[in-house]
């Protein structure tokens, strides 16, 4: 019989290893798998990337990992902001170091190439970053007259998400805005780890709901939280 | 606005240029709010208005914050605070809210700028001499939406314009902006220069020109804002 719960978070993220590349999701705290980040910051592996949409800070998100020296290179569209002061220091310092290294990337762009990694498309042209900065470093061509520049997929070793309720064969529903990228992340990774609130049996998630398909997910841990806003 | 009350004193708040936006964004539009400014203008759409908005996290139909105790932790807008989902709203992925973009299905996109050129040209994402910049969402909106609206400060803290006949700060996307709503002026990018339309009350065209590097077109005659029904000053 297919099992994909696992019983802690501990279990869930200890196989990741050293240089992995680790695609986290969530936008700011909404979607973001809060219980796994710890769980990995406890494990310890380092010379990790990250590829997230934010960073967060030094109470949450991927800031824990980078507060505690884990993280080589942070590919994003929003690395660090002004409400983040805690992280500043340490973040600084191992950027201006040479650490830790950024890549910058539009949000929308930094979406679809998660979205390409997962479905099998190597690269895509896209309108964004066009007359910009950004096309000096990428192929430039004009399709109807338009300039686009060519953006590549990204695929990681592991995918950590974070879902509404799931059901032992991985199938993933979400709540509110949780869905952000959470549910490309799941698709383009090579061990997809998924932190709900909730397990339900197979079968009372309603077929037509499920909105992250179990072939997409290989870990599902339960973490029950209080869902409560923390300002 | 009282005939005594000194120019310095006649700039719109914050708040008032985003209701300013508000009260022209049309019934059955779909518009997204950027961080800064633009996300007051969720709190002056007239009740009687339909105007479904975009929240790049992945949210149509974005309503105003909850109150106190009410906040949801899975629900927030584009700069991480709480929000509300309006009926017949819904949630997608960011992939989807960046194909609704990139796709032209976005009527406007409002957005906070650090300087805005003569034809358009949007910087708002980094500023040189920083380390790093913050994208987020805004080359993907600058280069997809259907229209670009710019809502900001006229001028930079130290006073200098940031309307400006070439921008000097990297670029967000080139020759994108319709429109652009100020604290003293509402100013519309056409294919001559900037237009003004309208300036804030208190403010005669010289003045808004003074502080605008390119060469204004005036309309004839400029109209002064009416500021009726607008959120009071503090």
């Amino acid at each position: 019989m297919i099992k994909k719960v696992v019983a802690s978070v501990q279990e869930a993220v200890q196989d990741i290893f050293d240089g992995s590349t680790i695609m986290v999701g969530g936008f700011g705290g909404s979607g973001l798998p809060e219980a796994l980040i710890c769980a990995l910051r406890d494990h310890g592996a380092r010379n990790l990337t990250i590829v997230a949409n934010n960073v967060g800070g030094v109470q949450y998100g991927v800031g824990i990992l980078i507060a505690n020296r884990q993280v080589r290179k942070v590919i994003c569209s929003f690395p660090i902001g002004r409400r983040q002061a805690k992280l500043q220091d340490t973040f600084w310092e191992q950027y201006r170091a040479g650490a830790l290294e950024v890549e910058l990337v539009p949000q929308g762009t930094l979406a679809e190439r998660i979205r390409a990694g997962g479905a099998g498309i190597a690269a895509f042209y896209t309108p964004t970053g066009a007359g910009t900065g950004a096309a000096q470093a990428r192929e430039v061509r004009s399709f109807g007259g338009r300039e686009c520049l060519l953006e590549l997929a990204l695929k990681a070793d592991f995918a950590l998400v974070k879902a509404h309720k799931a059901d032992r064969m991985g199938n993933l529903v979400y709540r509110k805005a949780m869905r952000n990228f959470n549910i490309m992340m799941a698709t383009a990774a090579n061990v997809t780890i998924a932190e709900v609130y909730e397990v339900v049996e197979a079968g009372t998630l309603g077929a037509e709901l499920i909105t992250t398909p179990g072939i997409y997910v290989d870990r599902v841990v339960e973490v029950k939280v209080e869902r409560r806003w923390q300002g | 606005m009282q005939a005594t009350e000194s120019v310095a004193d006649s700039r719109l708040t914050e708040r008032q240029i985003a209701w300013k936006v508000a009260r022209v964004l049309e019934e059955g539009w779909y518009v997204n709010l950027g961080i800064g400014i633009p996300l007051h203008i969720v709190n002056y759409i007239p009740d009687d208005r339909e105007v479904i908005l975009h929240s790049e996290n992945g949210i149509l139909g974005m309503g105003t914050r909850p109150p106190v105790g009410e906040e949801d932790p899975d629900l927030v807008n584009a700069g991480k605070e709480p929000v509300t989902l309006r009926p017949g709203g819904c949630f997608f992925s960011q992939a989807d809210s960046f194909a609704m973009v990139r796709g032209g299905h976005i009527d406007v996109a409002v957005m906070g700028a650090l300087q805005v050129s003569e034809r358009g040209d949007l910087a708002n994402w980094m500023i040189p001499g920083h380390e790093l910049g913050n994208i987020g969402g805004a080359m993907d909106l600058a280069a997809g939406a259907r229209q670009v609206w710019v809502a900001m400060e006229h001028c930079t803290k130290d006073g200098k314009p940031k309307i400006l006949k070439h921008c000097t700060y990297p670029l967000t996307a080139p020759d994108c902006v319709k429109m652009i709503f100020t604290d003293i002026a509402v100013i519309q990018i056409t294919d001559a220069a900037p237009l003004l339309l309208e300036t804030a009350p208190g403010w005669n065209p010289q003045d808004v020109q003074k502080l605008t590097e390119p060469k204004l077109l005036f309309t004839k005659p400029v109209k002064v804002m009416d500021l009726t029904g607008a959120p009071a000053n503090k």
